[in-house]
């Protein structure tokens, strides 16, 4: 069975929620919609306060060539637009809008059959996932319109979708491919004629045989797509560990991106999105969301509306146990921990994850044993521990040199380390440093 | 005995050969170097803080004599003494600068801010503000896990564990800056020493809403005006819901600090407002007046609208 060849490391599952139908979450009284859900520029407020909007409507367009619409996930009334803290933990600008009824506007198809003709052109399919404002589900939340866009020179061969979901607990995409698994992969032939190849393939770990086994059934219905079982390891669903594990191309070091080795690569969750948005004129308004943890009485997969609070989901998760340490918004190894819970869903909400004071201790930090255990497990073949000293002492030429920039920060480094060293919290700092650095040098020249 | 003068006369040669090609490159590719860098370097105080601009003592010793003039150049180390000297060697007017000494505006102890998470990250400010906003309801203010005192070359940075802020002892801050350029929130600031080492300034950078502001904190800049209203010099500007004292403008009647609702102006090493029934022993202002703002607040707010215009006088002479 296949997977990437360098490091990787192997967390316990815990994937509490798999056998959990995805139920409707109610209506929240009150959403609340931050303008800036996606990598890129912020989008920019079409609405003003007291004006009425509908599911669907368009209430923020995109701020630039790599960033996203934004559209209302409720009918209801504008009540302000404000600041709120979202998951980056800083207060940021946002759309509230007071719940009303359920009213939808009428050019989205609300029925549940399946359609899977298309008869667009690939800029009209393009141009679509662009109105709908779709972005990368999977969590980085990148505009998915930029990467079915090939700059000039590059040419697509393949679209792999990520079914991996390496992210311990997390079965949002789980219960994704095995309730919309038709509608998934007419998304993906969508997405194949968006970026004209005939060839896609589906790659998912073997820890979801019932996915595989349910997707491979219906691909045998859709040309030119594959399932691609994988071994489990983290960090699959990476982007470039994806692509190495399932057509065994290495993306080189940044600047280059995974249209350098002809991969266009999106998730199920994305593909997905674009089939809604294309064929049923839905824009991206609502994701599935996993609530889980240990101590959580019935982790579940929520389909929520943008903007619902994390409260409420964990309220009908069971409610925030006693013993909580830390709520964190995505899966344990990538997510981030909330300053508050009342931090609301955004597109790039995969999970939201409770976790017992026990799993949330941070062991303390000892010193550096040259065990090497994290340049074993580094998925991008970099010497973390290295990277993190030189990142500590500010040294920013050396950790360019060394390859900082390739880091994905999946955090192999960090639960591999038996001194628990945050070398995660460095390389981070250093990355952030670079990458400025980086840019002004670009800039000057 | 021929072998040995064979070996004698070679190497001599050689030896020659070498020095006469030494001593033309020598002569040749001489690099002119100006005499007057190295005694310019000389009477710089050696810290190499970088705190001028340049790459330590020697590169703002080139500086200065390339430049012609002592125009925006200034040793904060050494200040006005250093460069007088510098001025003399090289036959310069001396530039008048104001000494500066680092500031923190922020006043938001443990009292004032509430602590509404905690952080169990790597104690670096840097990345802590990478992660989020802080352990308070205020993104703006100190973080207190230090990266200031880890630059301070001189010692004059130290986290008070009773408020958890950083406090800037004057009489060893140089004003190099350092501590300016890690805060990551932008707190520090560079500001006239001023007379007698006294200063007015909004000790708060919070940019949020009023409202938000003062949940957050209880000494908190909540742009409510008041302040610049009643400047009478226009020294105070309002913006992103922050009050500003320019220091070059302010004349320190403190007529500021009296008016504002939160606390958020300070006034130190002003002598204290006649006491006169209060067993304000404590109060008794001394130079280290910052480890006590509340209390030095608490007087000056009590005492204030009988003694204000008085001390406006006397200050304005």
């Amino acid at each position: 069975m296949k997977t990437f060849r360098i490091g990787g490391v192997h967390p316990s599952e815990n994937k509490l929620s798999a056998d959990k139908p995805i139920q409707i979450m109610e209506l929240p009284k009150q959403v609340v919609l931050p303008l800036s859900q996606h990598i890129g520029a912020p989008a920019v407020a079409l609405v003003k306060k007291g004006d009425v909007v509908k599911v669907g409507t368009k209430i923020a367009e995109a701020g630039g060539f790599v960033s996203a619409a934004i559209h209302s996930s409720v009918s209801g009334k504008v009540s302000k637009i404000d600041t709120v803290i979202d998951a980056s933990g800083y207060r940021k600008p946002a759309i509230f809008i007071d719940v009303e009824g359920d009213e939808w506007e009428e050019s989205i198809d609300r029925t549940p059959d399946l359609v899977k003709e298309c008869n667009l052109t690939p800029e009209e399919i393009v141009a679509k996932v662009k109105e709908a404002g779709i972005v990368g589900m999977g969590g980085a939340c990148f505009p998915a319109h930029v990467k079915l866009a090939p700059p000039p020179g590059a040419k697509a061969e393949c679209v792999i979708i990520n079914g991996v979901e390496c992210e311990p607990y997390l079965t949002a995409d789980h219960r994704l491919m095995l309730e919309k698994t038709e509608e998934i992969l007419v998304g993906v032939s969508i997405l194949m004629k968006a970026v004209k190849v005939n060839k896609a393939y589906i790659g998912i770990e073997n820890n979801k045989p019932d996915a595989i086994r349910k997707m491979q059934e219906k691909a045998v219905l859709y040309p030119g797509i594959e399932i691609v079982p994988l071994k489990v390891k983290y960090p699959q669903g990476g982007e470039k560990q994806l692509i190495d594990a399932v057509i065994g191309r290495q993306v080189p070091a940044p600047p280059a991106i995974p249209i350098n080795v002809g991969a266009v690569v999106q998730n199920v969750g994305t593909a997905y999105a674009v089939y809604e948005a294309v064929q049923k004129n839905k824009p991206l308004f609502e994701r599935v969301v996993t609530v889980t943890g240990k101590s959580l009485k019935n982790p579940s997969n929520f389909l929520t509306r943008m903007g619902t609070p994390m409260s409420m989901l964990i309220e009908a998760a069971g409610g925030l146990p006693e013993d909580t340490g830390k709520v964190i918004g995505g899966g344990p190894m990538m997510g981030k921990a909330l300053s508050t819970i009342e931090v609301p869903i955004a597109k790039g909400s995969s999970g939201v994850l409770i976790m017992n004071e026990k799993e949330a201790a941070r062991g303390e930090a000892q010193p550096c044993i040259r065990c090497a255990k994290c340049v074993s497990a580094c998925p991008m073949g970099l010497e973390p521990f290295l990277l993190a000293t030189a990142s500590s002492l500010s040294d920013w030429d050396k950790v360019e040199k060394e390859g900082i920039m390739s880091c994905i920060e999946c955090g192999s480094c960090q639960f591999t380390c038996p001194s628990h060293r945050p070398m995660l919290d460095f390389i981070r700092l250093g990355k952030g440093k670079v990458g400025a650095i980086i840019r002004a040098r670009n800039a000057k020249k | 005995m021929e072998v040995l003068l064979f070996a004698v006369v070679t190497l001599g040669g050689i030896g020659l050969v070498s020095a006469i090609v030494l001593f033309i490159a020598s002569k040749k590719f001489a690099v002119y170097s100006d005499p007057r860098i190295a005694k310019v370097a000389e009477v710089l105080p050696q810290a190499n803080c970088g705190g001028c601009g340049y790459p330590g003592c020697s590169g703002f010793a080139e500086a200065c004599v390339k430049a012609g003039s002592l125009e925006g150049k200034l040793c904060p180390v050494g200040g006005q003494p250093v460069m007088a000297k510098v001025a003399d060697i090289l036959g310069l007017a001396a530039v008048e600068s104001e000494p500066k000494v680092a500031v923190v505006r922020c006043n938001g102890t443990c009292a004032n801010r509430p602590k509404l998470s905690r952080y169990d990250g790597v104690k670096s400010c840097a990345i802590a503000a990478a992660t989020y906003g802080g352990e308070t309801g205020c993104s703006y203010g100190c973080l207190g896990c230090g990266d200031c005192v880890k630059v301070c070359q001189f010692g004059a940075i130290t986290i008070n564990p009773e408020t958890g802020i950083a406090e800037v002892d004057e009489s060893k801050c140089t004003a190099c800056g350092a501590c300016v350029k890690a805060c990551p929130k932008g707190i520090i600031e560079l500001r006239n020493k001023g007379k007698n080492n006294r200063r007015v300034y909004v000790s708060c950078v919070n940019k949020d809403k009023g409202i938000i502001a003062k949940k957050a904190c209880a000494a908190s800049c909540i742009g409510c005006g008041k302040c610049v209203k009643t400047c009478p010099f226009g020294a105070i500007t309002l913006e992103n819901n922050l009050a500003y004292i320019d220091f070059n403008i302010c004349k320190m009647c403190r007529k500021c600090v009296d008016e504002c609702p939160q606390g958020a102006i300070q006034a130190i090493n002003f002598p204290p407002r006649k006491p006169k029934a209060e067993p304000a022993a404590d109060a008794t202002v001394k130079p280290e007046v910052k480890a006590e703002p509340v209390a030095v607040k608490a007087e000056t707010k009590t005492e204030a609208a009988a003694e204000g215009a008085k001390t406006v006088g006397e200050q304005t002479k």
